[in-house]
């Protein structure tokens, strides 16, 4: 039977300056996945910023798990201390923690899923691996369809948009005026554009004031990271600008240290001011928060990884349970058969009831050795009770 | 079987005024109990409408304490439009008590059970005194939103660190549907009012104080919506000019409708 193998490293085991010299882009990861899937296996490779696994399919898992060490190896010898090896159930359970965004350096994080179906799509799969990873995608949607771990910002930029989101509902339209264009504010900016959001300006605190106090009155969002010594918006000027917005509401986010925009605006009216502190202290928050679902989480993951593993070990009785449904049917269409000279008498309608008649009673008869053979095989008794039934029913000599 | 009936709107009622709270404390089991406590308990109360509607000989809702079970009715209803929507449980916290107390205070005066065949029965008194309740009713929503609006306005500026924690509808989404609400309540309470004009005019009827009392009401409304159409006020001034106009209207159905009923 195929057995399911994963050799890889990941943020928990290897430093970055290791983790990059063994991960693989695309057409790698790609060429890989074919070259570790020759003589009849299948394999995929999952690299990310974060780890590099590779998926192995095989009968000989011993074989497998050397060529996989022997490939990562290749590519950077240092990395073999590093490498985790995991099998079947456990390796199933891993790509499902890998998907649901529990393995990663932020819980719940949502690109990983993507970065799993690529994975599958560039493996070469065949039926365990196509199981295993289908599985892993539903069990990542899952969790984020059932739990709240992946709702919640996990970074200044990403708080700062949720929090004009709870300010303005849809951003779609709102525009933007950028203060300085430091790499957290660039981040933000880009968040808010995802979301709809347009930057109407970009400006320097210094040379373009002027731009600034006219833009004011116009824009919704302002994100200051200048490199200013001290305040680069008063709140007077945000006071006249306000006068001129007819009660529309403006956010502010400094991301600047020094700050850029005086603390004394976030006592407006309609002005919601936020500084890098209070930020990060949100998105300390939310983090805690997705802590908290990622056990929830995880029980959804569990429940995955224990139907697959039923899956799996069906396989080990799936020859033995079609063998012998088949030489049932064989059986009973010999019979059949051998009844002709009778049946001969009977109109078409009347040989349609005796050919149900017989199939039921073969599908009854097989109906309980099937279910107990599949429930031996979770128990790991699968393997025994396959060799006795082919041997009870002389299976095997009718295949010799 | 009107008896029958209060009781299970009332209990389902206090259990969604008690579920919001709850869902306050911890958003996820108790929210969604209270919405089903909302849901369930609007059928028990339209089922205890519809009997006294068919027992009475009449307009059944034209004491003041039948009128405020059927303003409860409108209140919950126009709830059940966003309140079963995720990010409005909170609104629940305002309208679910408001409804209980009143339904308790209608059951007090009589007003849930059958037999009370009025006197008012002419299609011009019914269509006064249901325009009249539906604007009410959502004046009360609009007050709702507002109260929602200036909670959450006050947590965005204190910027806590829970503060995505919950999910609240935005401050623009709030004031753009307590707007909304007005809107569409100010000419219902605009033709109501004409219509019970109309007909203290030709009975030559004189001003009572509950008349007063709804033609300040109906003056502060239409200053909120032309100062927010015209005038434009938006967010917390608008929102707190929604509570006082909801106090109007609490002193209206509270305090005088013994008189204007009598």
């Amino acid at each position: 039977m195929m057995r399911l193998v994963l050799i890889g490293t990941s943020h928990h085991h290897a430093p970055v300056e290791l983790r990059e010299r063994v991960a693989l882009d695309r057409d790698e990861a790609e060429a890989l996945a074919a070259r570790l899937a020759e003589g009849g296996r299948e394999a995929a490779c999952l690299s990310t910023c974060n780890r590099t696994e590779l998926y192995v399919a095989a009968v000989d898992v011993e074989q497998a798990e050397l060529d996989a060490v022997e490939a990562l190896a290749s590519l950077e010898p240092e990395v073999e201390p590093a490498l985790y090896k995991l099998h079947d159930r456990a390796a199933a359970l891993h790509l499902f923690r890998v998907a649901a965004g529990l393995d990663s350096l932020v819980p719940g994080e949502g690109e990983i899923l993507g970065q799993v179906r690529l994975a599958h799509e560039l493996g070469t799969t065949g039926v365990l691996l196509d199981r295993v990873f289908r599985q892993a995608l539903h069990a990542g949607r899952k969790v984020r369809a059932q739990t709240a771990i992946g709702t919640s910002p996990s970074s200044v930029s990403a708080a700062a948009a949720a929090l004009a989101e709870q300010v303005f509902g849809s951003l779609e339209g709102r525009s933007i005026l950028l203060l300085g264009a430091g790499k957290v504010s660039e981040q933000a900016a880009r968040n808010l554009r995802s979301r709809g959001a347009e930057i109407s300006l970009v400006a320097n605190s210094k040379t373009e004031r002027a731009r600034i106090e006219e833009e004011l009155p116009a824009v919704d969002v302002v994100i200051a990271s200048t490199n200013a010594a001290g305040v680069v918006l008063e709140a007077a000027t945000v006071a006249d600008a306000l006068r001129r917005r007819r009660g529309r509401r403006l956010l502010l986010v400094d991301l600047a240290v020094p700050r850029d925009l005086d603390p004394a605006i976030g006592e407006l009216d309609g002005c919601y001011l936020y500084d890098i502190d209070g930020l990060e202290q949100i998105v300390s928050e939310t983090l805690s928060g997705r802590r908290r679902e990622a056990d929830r989480a995880e029980a959804i993951v569990a429940v995955e990884a224990e139907k697959f593993h039923e899956w799996h070990a069906s396989l080990d009785v799936v020859p033995a349970i079609a063998s012998l449904r088949a030489r049932a049917e064989e059986i009973r269409e010999a019979e059949l058969q051998k009844a002709e000279s009778l049946l001969g008498r009977l109109d078409e309608s009347q040989r349609r009831a005796v050919e149900a008649v017989t199939a039921q009673i073969v599908n009854k008869l097989l109906h309980l050795p099937t279910v107990r053979m599949k429930q031996a095989a979770v128990a790991a008794d699968g393997v025994l009770y396959a060799e006795t039934v082919r041997h009870l029913f002389g299976l095997d000599e009718d295949e010799r | 079987l009107a008896e029958l009936l209060f009781w299970p709107a009332l209990l389902l009622y206090g259990e969604a005024a008690v579920g919001y709270f709850g869902d306050v404390r911890r958003p996820g089991g108790a929210g969604r109990a209270a919405t089903w406590g909302v849901r369930l308990g609007w059928l028990a109360q339209t089922a205890l409408l519809a009997v006294q509607a068919a027992r009475d000989d009449g307009f059944p809702w034209g004491t003041w304490a039948s009128s405020l079970s059927l303003f409860v009715w409108l209140v919950v209803s126009a709830y059940l439009i966003w309140g079963c929507r995720r990010r409005y449980r909170l609104l629940g916290l305002v309208v679910m008590p408001l409804a209980v107390a009143l339904l308790v205070i209608a059951r007090a005066g009589g007003g849930t059970g059958g037999g009370t065949a009025s006197h008012y029965s002419n299609l011009f008194l019914v269509v006064h005194v249901g325009l009249v309740l539906a604007a009410f009713a959502g004046f009360t929503l609009a007050a709702a939103l507002s109260a929602l609006y200036i909670w959450q306005e006050r947590r965005l500026k204190a910027s806590p660190a829970t503060i995505l924690r919950r999910q609240v509808p935005a401050l623009a989404t709030l004031d753009s549907l307590a707007l909304r609400t007005v809107a569409w309540s100010v000419p219902l309470l605009t033709l109501g009012v004409a219509v019970g004009l109309v007909r203290l005019v030709a009975r030559g009827d004189r001003l009572d104080a509950v008349i007063a009392a709804t033609a300040a009401t109906w003056v502060v409304w239409c200053a909120y919506l032309g100062l927010r159409l015209v005038g434009g006020w938006a967010g917390r001034r608008a929102a707190y000019l929604a509570l006082a106009g909801f106090v109007l209207v609490v002193v209206v159905r509270l305090a005088l409708p013994a008189t204007h009923f009598a």
